[in-house]
């Protein structure tokens, strides 16, 4: 692109001022007439058999117009009762066992949903739900996935097993390179289970048009085409005749990348009654039933030279799926084998990813998903070696670094990283914090009993996603442009923004490419009665994907508008260009036509070249040939309070390489809130089940999410590393901050403690963890 | 989140809102900012039948911090006493607690009386208004009763304020060199310790402490051995100060949760306490 005044300028987003006045329509400001609620009946336990369910009460309640079970569910013949898993896993012999819509006999986790009443208000609604009695019987519940490995008992008792998945992977020869090491290390890496807590739970209103025979379903999602397809499916419903409506999404993380019971099971009740049925959970629901992130073990065990050079991955993956799968539930630890290397280029590995039912909610994406834990097990592995080589962790890393020369690098796990530069961005890094100065005043400090820590992380990761050769379902993208007759350019993008800004970023593409001003382009998404197919926003994928995608379908756009001005002008068409976002005649500057005008000539009809069909406008597809590879480094600065194990973040730091960056206001919010996010994940976040399987973090009131004044301010700087995987030339930013700053804090805190002969804390990092590796121990000094 | 059924009525004034407890018996209580009753009652932990909202009783919500004697209308709001200059001049620890509570939207509809008498063993007043020696008014249908802050506070969600009383007042001495720290639980930012100082000092030296604990064991209590301990401390002998602070919590069984284990707490008690009267003393 020559002409660049609006693509890198940091303009402010288009979609805050409604946002911020509150004039914004989240799916609970639509109001329907004749709306009825609904309201949901919930496993107490963690797994037991349902020996009875009585609804005569709640059935019989004024306000009530209808109840359902599972059973009732189990047997419409207009239903198909179980849920949708996305993978192409068939060969690994992966266990599917069915997920109902609303529990058939058995419970498997704390917050499966059991019955459902609908009522008059969510209050009638909530009081019917509670003369619901169900009678259980209690089964044997397992919740830690090392225990369900081994099982019984078995959440799934017809499976024998718990365990859905082992896949295993060898690459070069691991047992040569640990045989030859000068040292290992070999540590467990618990990656704890989070929850996504967007500050909108999931929120849905159906309605069925008895008239027209069409379900329109408005739900907070990221994937609306993608939950159409799902609900013809599991509906029976011809696909054309359900129109799903993203309007603004209130947040994310990947948790509304996904296709829920209740979504299904709203849109069915609606067909039944013919009325719109709302459903907004509670908190407390969102916290039971929506899905979770992470929940790894890692373990993981390193061979290295004695200048530092890693050389060997041992590694077992032994992720906790949940009770069922959701749509992408088996898929997600698959990612962090792919990722095991991180920025290193050593070509030994061996790797076992074992994927078990618990009696837990599902895990599934949230926000990195599968990429941080990655990053975080290698990230600590760097460290861990230079503490037990008494090398610096930035020497360490610089001596692994993948080579800027043998870009595009492929790895042992088989993915091609398409460009990098790691030690500029490290080297960037160091000198913005001045590292050494930091090392000298940690020493300094030390002396007078204060633990300063500080931790680098230099991540790299996989987004862009993705080709569809390697996604579990479709990973292209779409978009159109209309040139309207008077001149405003409507995108209808197949992407599904809930946050990332692209109103305002594909806005600053078209004004640049086609010449107009941004406020003549209007960008409209998340409506599938409005837009082409699409896939969705996830993955860092967005603007990659849905961008370029945007990218081509500017081409096709020029190249019909070239035509018709070079018949006006009666040139020769390739003699005919658009620059600087006009057309012209090359070197004559006496021709020029804009966009809207030769837009209007199209839709004039009367004066087109032979053969040229009227109007202006076109439908492009983006099929990415590989995924992108942002990277970066990040550098968190602590302070560990040795009476009482509290943490103060003195510095935090990153910078990072996503490519271009065609709005940089908007590339520093994606990585504020990824960094808030990855953050949190390291000191304060945590789901907790009991042996029983009861959430015990089930309010915020117990799970700790940050208020503004517990995340640091941040420093944030950039290098710009190009790619030629889309026609863009960027890589996605939406994760990545989550994936660098998990490890850059654990990695300061643990540093902290190096005095204490600490090597390693588990996530969460309490004070209490802290304190108590801070106290002297019996029969030594440290 | 969707609370039960529930009717609503409006006392104007205290004699009202005691007419209106004897009419509506056990099923009623009273509604003041209602960010401790509303939250139980959207969870369906409370479902009491009958609100009866005194937040409107005129001149209930009065500051006087300005003389040697303090008092505090029930209704005055965390907001209020955080930006109070007298407060903070003639009782500084219950303005930290003010500062430090909940969150604006909380500080902003919370009221010190509602917050007293929900008797919240995580709270920070009632160890603040414990070390303060305040006095607590209680107007029933026979006249008022003032009650000392040790004997109002009785146990985790128990005070001593009967079913058929309102909390009117809280009366406490100025007391300028005093402090409240606190260690904030990091989702729901109550106290996992919270320790309130009150000194006298003769130039450098610790004439008399009045210290209590919140968030330890069921209720907040007045730690009477480090009180005596401190006697004679000079707060900059960060020795001495911390010898006379060990074992505050000693004597309470304290509770545990998913962040914090009962020897944690216990151990970060006397922490606290340290950095609540070297606080103090700097005042």
């Amino acid at each position: 692109m020559a002409f660049t005044t609006m693509v890198g300028a940091r303009i402010r987003r288009r979609e805050d001022p409604r946002l911020i006045t509150g004039r914004a329509t989240y799916v609970d400001d639509v109001r329907q007439v004749n709306t009825c609620y609904a309201a949901f009946v919930r496993s107490p336990h963690g797994h037991a058999k349902i020996t009875s369910i009585d609804v005569a009460a709640a059935k019989a309640d004024p306000h009530v117009a209808g109840v359902w079970t599972g059973d009732d569910i189990h047997h419409a013949h207009n239903l198909k009762s179980s849920l949708p898993v996305a993978h192409k896993m068939g060969a690994l012999g992966l266990k599917t066992p069915p997920h109902y819509i609303l529990a058939l006999d058995e419970v498997r986790f704390v917050g499966e949903a059991v019955a459902v009443v609908i009522a008059d208000s969510p209050y009638t609604a909530r009081d019917a739900a509670e003369k619901i009695v169900v009678e259980y019987e209690q089964l044997g519940v397992v919740v830690d996935p090392l225990k369900a490995e081994a099982g019984p008992p078995f959440v799934h008792e017809e499976l024998g097993t718990n365990v859905a998945f082992s896949m295993p992977f060898k690459a070069g020869d691991p047992d040569a390179a640990f045989a030859a090491a000068d040292v290992t290390i070999k540590q467990r890496i618990v990656n704890q289970r989070v929850a996504p807590v967007p500050i909108e739970p999931r929120s849905m209103v159906a309605n069925w048009d008895t008239g027209g025979q069409q379900l329109t379903i408005y739900s907070a999602t990221q994937i609306p085409h993608l939950l159409r397809t799902q609900l013809a499916v599991v509906l029976q419903l011809p696909e054309n005749k359900i129109r799903v409506i993203a309007p603004e999404v209130g947040g994310g993380f990947g948790a509304k990348l996904n296709v829920y019971a209740e979504e299904a099971l709203i849109s069915w009740v609606a067909m039944q009654l013919g009325r719109p049925v709302k459903y907004i959970e509670t908190r407390s629901e969102c916290f039971q039933a929506m899905i979770h992130g992470r929940d790894q073990i890692d373990d993981i065990e390193v061979a290295a030279t004695k200048d530092g050079t890693i050389t060997a991955l041992r590694l077992k993956i032994t992720a906790n799926l949940g009770a069922y799968h959701q749509l992408l539930t088996p898929v997600i630890p698959t990612l962090t084998l792919l990722m095991a290397h991180g920025c290193y280029r050593f070509e030994n590995i061996e790797a076992e990813v074992v994927g078990v039912f618990t009696n837990t909610m599902s895990t599934d994406a949230y926000r990195g998903a599968g990429r941080p834990e990655a990053t975080f097990f290698i990230e600590r592995a760097i460290d861990m070696v230079a503490l037990k080589l008494g090398l610096d962790p930035v020497a360490v890393r610089r001596k692994n670094f993948i080579a800027n020369a043998s870009f595009p690098h492929t790895t042992a796990t088989g993915l091609t990283y398409d460009s990098g530069d790691y030690e500029t961005t490290m080297d960037k890094a160091l000198k913005a914090v001045d590292y050494d100065g930091l090392r000298k005043q940690q020493a300094d400090l030390r002396k007078q009993g204060r633990f300063l820590g500080i931790g680098v992380s230099t991540y790299v990761e996989v987004c862009g996603m993705g080709p569809s050769a390697a996604m579990p379902a479709a990973g292209w993208d779409s978009a159109t442009i209309r040139v309207e007759p008077t001149g405003s350019i409507t995108v209808l993008t197949g992407v599904s923004p809930h946050g990332q800004g692209e109103e305002t970023t594909f806005a600053q593409i078209v004004a640049d490419e086609l010449g107009v001003p941004i406020d003549n382009v209007t960008v409209v998404h998340g409506d599938t009665d409005r837009v082409q197919y699409g896939v969705g926003t996830f993955g860092s994928r967005g603007t990659a994907v849905g961008g370029s995608a945007l990218k081509l379908a500017i081409e096709t756009i020029q190249a019909k508008a070239v035509k018709i001005a070079a018949h006006q002008w009666e040139a020769n068409p390739d003699d005919v260009e658009y620059k600087d976002g006009k057309i012209g005649v090359k070197g004559d500057p006496s021709k020029s036509m804009t966009t809207p005008e030769a837009g209007f000539l199209a839709f004039m009809g009367d004066n087109l070249p032979p053969g040229l069909e009227p109007g202006l406008d076109a439908t492009r597809r983006f099929e990415p040939p590989n995924f992108v590879f942002p990277f970066g480094t990040h550098v968190c600065v602590v302070e560990v309070d040795a009476q009482t194990g509290e943490i103060k973040i003195v510095k935090y730091l990153a910078v990072d390489d996503c490519g271009r960056l065609l709005n940089p206001m908007i590339v520093e919010g994606q990585v504020h809130g990824g960094i808030a996010q990855g953050l949190s994940q390291a000191l304060f976040e945590e789901v907790i089940y009991d042996d029983n399987g009861q959430l015990l973090t089930g309010t915020l009131m117990d799970y700790a999410i940050p208020h503004a004044e517990q995340v640091p301010h941040y420093e944030l700087d950039h290098t710009v590393t190009g790619t030629t995987v889309n026609p863009l030339g960027i890589k996605g930013i939406g994760e990545a901050g989550t994936i660098g700053s998990t490890p850059a804090v654990a990695n300061a805190v643990i540093d902290a403690l190096a005095p204490f002969g600490v090597v390693h804390i588990d996530m969460p990092l309490r004070p209490e963890k802290l304190w108590l590796a801070m106290q002297p121990k019996n029969g030594s000094t440290k | 989140m969707i609370p039960a059924t529930f009717d609503y009525v409006r006392a104007t004034s205290v004699d009202d809102a005691i007419r209106l407890l004897g009419e509506h018996g056990d099923d009623a209580k009273l509604l003041a900012g209602g960010h401790s009753l509303i939250p139980m009652m959207k969870l369906r932990l409370a479902a009491p039948a009958v609100l009866i909202d005194i937040g409107g009783i005129p001149q209930l919500d009065a500051i006087d911090a300005s003389g040697g004697r303090i008092t505090i209308g029930a209704l005055a709001k965390h907001a209020a006493l955080a930006a109070s200059d007298a407060l903070k001049k003639s009782a500084p620890a219950l303005w930290d607690a003010a500062n430090d509570l909940g969150d604006p939207q909380v500080r902003n509809r919370g009221t010190i009386g509602g917050a007293s008498a929900h008797g919240d063993p995580s709270a920070d007043y009632p160890a603040v208004l414990q070390a303060l020696d305040a006095t607590f008014t209680l107007t029933g249908k026979n006249g008022t009763r003032d009650l000392k802050a040790s004997d109002f506070f009785q146990g985790m969600f128990e005070t001593a304020l009967g079913a058929k009383e309102v909390l009117t007042k809280i009366a406490f001495d100025a007391a300028p060199k005093s402090a409240y720290v606190k260690f904030h639980h990091p989702a729901s930012h109550y106290a996992v310790v919270g320790v309130a100082a009150v000194l006298t000092m003769s130039g450098g030296t610790i004439e008399s402490a009045r210290i209590a604990v919140t968030g330890i064991g069921d209720s907040a209590f007045r730690a009477s051995g480090v009180e005596s301990a401190l006697k004679g401390v000079k707060p900059g002998d960060a020795d001495a100060l911390k010898a006379a602070c060990a074992g505050v919590a000693r004597s309470v069984t304290a509770r545990a949760d998913t962040f914090a284990s009962a020897a944690y707490r216990t151990a970060m008690a006397d922490v606290f306490a340290a950095r609540a009267v070297a606080k103090a003393a700097s005042r």
